[in-house]
């Protein structure tokens, strides 16, 4: 998903890169003067890390790239995040699980063949099938079928595509009704559906891509988006040029986009100052400390929060079961003074976290944790004495390929200074062997956690980081309440019905403390003088329908 | 001179198989596996793990992993990386902007070098002298990415004389400026080589007998104790250009080069061993030669030193 792979992102090329400076108001527009249509405009890229197929593009190298080139049923509000319909025109359901999804007529692929109801149902299909193993087929999960698109394991309990073939090819759950109709339906009531839908990996594809399996599609993107992917200079840059069969209603302002690819952001910057380079995402941490981007780049600059947490996380009772006690989680938390670290040790680039979800997406409801997120020394030793202390170091593990050692030490003497208890950042060589050892669920002592959304969703932040069993659960949490809470909103049919469910399954988790709530991140972003209009979204990426050249 | 030459390129043979399996034992034996990152805070979908296993063949020992590389090297295929990209596109893409960076970077070296030195030489515990000196030892403090930074600073943002990174086409006058920035601090090296060789070459009896003989100052400093002087700054030469087209790394980072030093680095941050040992197998080759050329250089320089 590219989201959670956003979090690696943040976790190893440098957190810091990927923050923001103070605390973001957000207002999400940059400025104001009228702009004009035509021309070109540069966007700092990256190197995608796997052809552009949207069911493999994980991380935002390529993904920021597909969004340009593909259109999705819905597309999310560059303000607040919330869906709105691009190809579909209507989105229908009265029970959350069986859903009726109208297309609009007119949207053309850029090679000229009409966007109709089985490009989606045979994307879909293709993008779930077992043998295609793709990264992120799980997006599919919810859809009825999918478990009978797996292949059987084989001999070494690895799935056996050759010898134990799945037993369908096609999601019984998905269905063709006519040209512009299809429908959806799903194992379990899934009340946020549409919310899903805006991601990359659900777009429609045109026929062509089945021929050679992606193949060719992988080199050149087709999509039915307000750009045409035109060349990817392999290391240098990746051009797309305007769509001029493009009906939708997000067309973008320029002629021509082009992403330059650099391997340091530091390089990047310093052309967004000599005006080589138009838009650039993220600020380099030479330039955040001392607010110097500021005064580089005097009105051209914005924070924006983005939908980042970041937590520190507890071994799983198999490996450490000291943890499991709730006083001891407590103590912990209210022992870490997150104003101080983030001032001093952060140059101000997140926002303490005062829950478990992030502000950006409907449904947030500030202070979920209540006091267990407040910096208290006395109640954090009140707790720790309760807890019956901690017997021998307390660990805090870390990739160390990242940029977390600076915060994770002071959180440690955080913890020392207030409970009076050994505690020691461990740091991890490489990413890699992190997660693996958080994974197979050998992680002894306390580890740093992050997760991006996927789509902006209240429930995003919580089914699959906390739910029992959820893929990316990784202190092994388990209640029940938590469990019904959720179902119960994903059955509810009026969205603040469900938002309040939500809510309220997030409320449960302050008495636990599955993980300590850290703080949100915010994205920094900077342009040149040639642009203007320029937004970003929650997602911490450049609104390209807004911005052009001034 | 011939044999030797042909008895050299033959010993290249086992040194190239040994050194490329050595490099392939040992970027392969890396702890870490390529996958684990590859899915953010979750665990890669079984079917995506099983699928990239087959098609890198992770499954193989290591052994039957390199003589199945080896095999295809020879038919001129240097395999795919992690991201679906061949490593021959890459590499030969980005090897001829890296040595167009690495030639800048030793003729600047050489020629400012060289001069400075004989300067330097034959000034010597005068003023020139001491500023050579100093100056280099400068030069030699400052590590690159300073000297790097700063001068992108001031030419290309300040000034504006120079774009501060260099586009995708790395045109010779693009990589000038960080040539000069990535042959800076050998350049100290070979002012400091080339005056010392010089200044105990001049004390040297051939040089007294040449003076004795008549010989003008010039002629004595410029054909003959130069020359001699140049063997240990040829040597060095050689290996530095080696040295830089695989460690240019911090140049090109701050220039944004797509050359093959952030290559290495990435294809060893990714786990991605094909692209590491391709780009580190043609290095090998490359340091090979530049040992030749060196040593038949020795021959031209000191008419002492025969090949034959």
């Amino acid at each position: 998903m590219r989201g959670t792979t956003r979090t690696v992102a943040v976790a190893v090329m440098s957190a810091a890169a990927l923050l923001a400076a103070g605390c973001g108001s957000g207002s999400g527009s940059g400025s104001t003067t009228a702009g004009k249509d035509g021309g070109e405009i540069t966007i700092h890229g990256c190197t995608p890390e796997n052809p552009f197929v949207p069911a493999n593009t994980n991380e935002t190298c390529g993904g920021n790239v597909l969004d340009a080139v593909l259109a999705k049923l819905v597309h999310y509000n560059p303000d607040t995040a919330a869906p709105e319909n691009d190809i579909a025109d209507a989105i229908e359901t009265k029970d959350n699980q069986t859903f009726t999804i109208k297309l609009k007529k007119g949207y053309k692929f850029q090679d000229g063949t009409e966007v109709k109801a089985h490009n989606f149902v045979d994307a879909w299909n293709w993008n779930r099938d077992g043998k295609n193993g793709t990264l992120n087929s799980y997006f599919f999960d919810p859809i009825e079928g999918s478990a009978d698109m797996d292949c059987g394991p084989g001999a070494d309990k690895k799935p056996d595509c050759t010898a134990h073939p799945a037993k369908a090819s096609k999601l019984s759950g998905l269905k063709v009704v006519d040209d512009y109709t299809f429908t959806i339906k799903t194992t379990e009531k899934v009340s946020n559906l549409p919310v899903r839908l805006g991601y990359t990996a659900f777009a429609p594809l045109p026929d062509s891509f089945f021929a050679d399996g992606g193949k060719s599609f992988g080199t050149k993107p087709i999509g039915a988006g307000p750009y045409t992917f035109e060349k990817y200079d392999q290391g240098s840059q990746i051009a797309l040029v305007k769509n001029k069969d493009y009906s939708g209603k997000f067309p973008g302002h320029a002629d021509k986009l082009t992403f330059k690819i650099y391997t340091d952001t530091e390089a990047a910057y310093k052309d967004v100052q000599a005006g080589q380079l138009d838009l650039l995402d993220s600020i380099p941490t030479s330039a955040l400390a001392g607010d110097k981007y500021k005064t580089d780049l005097p009105d051209r600059n914005l924070n924006k929060p983005v939908g980042v947490f970041q937590s520190i996380a507890f071994p799983k009772a198999t490996a450490d079961p000291t943890y499991q006690n709730k006083d001891l989680r407590h103590a912990l938390s209210m022992a870490i003074d997150r104003d101080t670290i983030i001032k001093q040790v952060l140059n101000n680039t997140k926002k303490p976290a005062t829950g478990w979800v992030s502000p950006v997406v409907d449904g947030y409801k500030a202070g979920a944790c209540g006091d267990y997120c407040k910096y208290d020394k006395a109640k954090a030793k009140e707790a720790f004495t309760k807890a019956g202390g901690y017997n021998g170091t307390i660990t805090l593990s870390y990739n160390a390929n990242g940029d977390h050692k600076a915060w994770t030490e002071a959180v440690c003497n955080s913890i020392k200074d207030a409970l009076g208890v050994t505690c020691v950042a461990t740091p991890i060589a490489e990413f890699s062997d992190f997660r693996k050892q958080i994974n197979s669920g050998t992680m002894k002592g306390m580890f740093r956690t992050g997760w991006q959304m996927d789509y902006p969703s209240i429930e995003n932040f919580l089914a699959p980081l906390y739910g029992t069993g959820a893929g990316s659960n990784d202190s092994g949490y388990s209640n029940p309440d938590f469990d019904k809470k959720l179902t119960e909103a994903a059955a509810a049919t009026d969205p603040a019905t469900a938002n309040k469910d939500y809510q309220d399954a997030e409320a449960l988790l302050a008495a636990d403390m599955p993980v300590i709530p850290m703080w949100y991140s915010t994205a920094t972003v900077g342009w040149s003088d040639k642009v203007t209009n320029v937004k970003v979204t929650p997602f911490g990426t450049f609104d390209l329908s807004a911005v052009s050249l001034k | 001179m011939g044999t030797y030459i042909v008895r050299r390129l033959l010993q290249m043979i086992p040194v190239v198989i040994g050194a490329t399996f050595i490099i392939f034992v040992m970027v392969f034996a890396l702890p870490g596996d390529p996958l684990a990152g590859k899915c953010g805070e979750r665990p890669c979908p079984a079917a995506y793990v099983q699928k990239f296993t087959e098609e890198h063949n992770l499954n193989d020992p290591v052994p039957i992993r390199y003589v199945k590389y080896m095999g295809a090297i020879a038919k001129g295929d240097f395999g795919t990386t992690y991201q679906g990209q061949k490593v021959s596109d890459e590499l030969l893409r980005r090897y001829p902007i890296t040595v167009r960076l690495s030639v800048i970077a030793i003729v600047f070296e050489l020629v400012l070098g060289v001069v400075a030195g004989v300067l330097a030489g034959i000034r010597r515990g005068k003023f020139i002298d001491n500023l050579v000196l100093v100056s280099t030892l400068v030069i030699i403090a400052i590590p690159t990415f300073v000297i790097g930074s700063v001068s992108q600073t001031l030419f290309g943002i300040k000034l504006g004389w120079v774009k501060p990174t260099v586009s995708s086409a790395a045109t010779w006058s693009e990589l000038m400026l960080p040539g000069m920035v990535l042959g800076a601090i050998s350049l100290a090296y070979v002012a400091r080589l080339t005056r010392t060789n010089l200044v105990e070459n001049l004390r040297a009896d051939y040089v007294r007998t040449a003076i004795a003989k008549g010989l003008t100052r010039r002629r004595t400093i410029g054909l003959h104790t130069l020359r001699n002087s140049l063997i240990p700054v040829v040597t060095f030469v050689g290996a530095d250009f080696g040295a830089l087209l695989g460690g240019a790394i911090i140049t090109e980072r701050i220039f944004n080069i797509q050359g093959v030093g952030g290559y290495i680095v990435r294809g060893i941050t990714a786990h991605d061993g094909v692209a590491v040992v391709g780009a580190v197998t043609i290095l090998v080759l490359v340091y090979l030669f530049m040992n030749l050329i060196v040593d038949l250089l020795y021959g031209v320089l000191d008419p002492r030193i025969s090949h034959d």
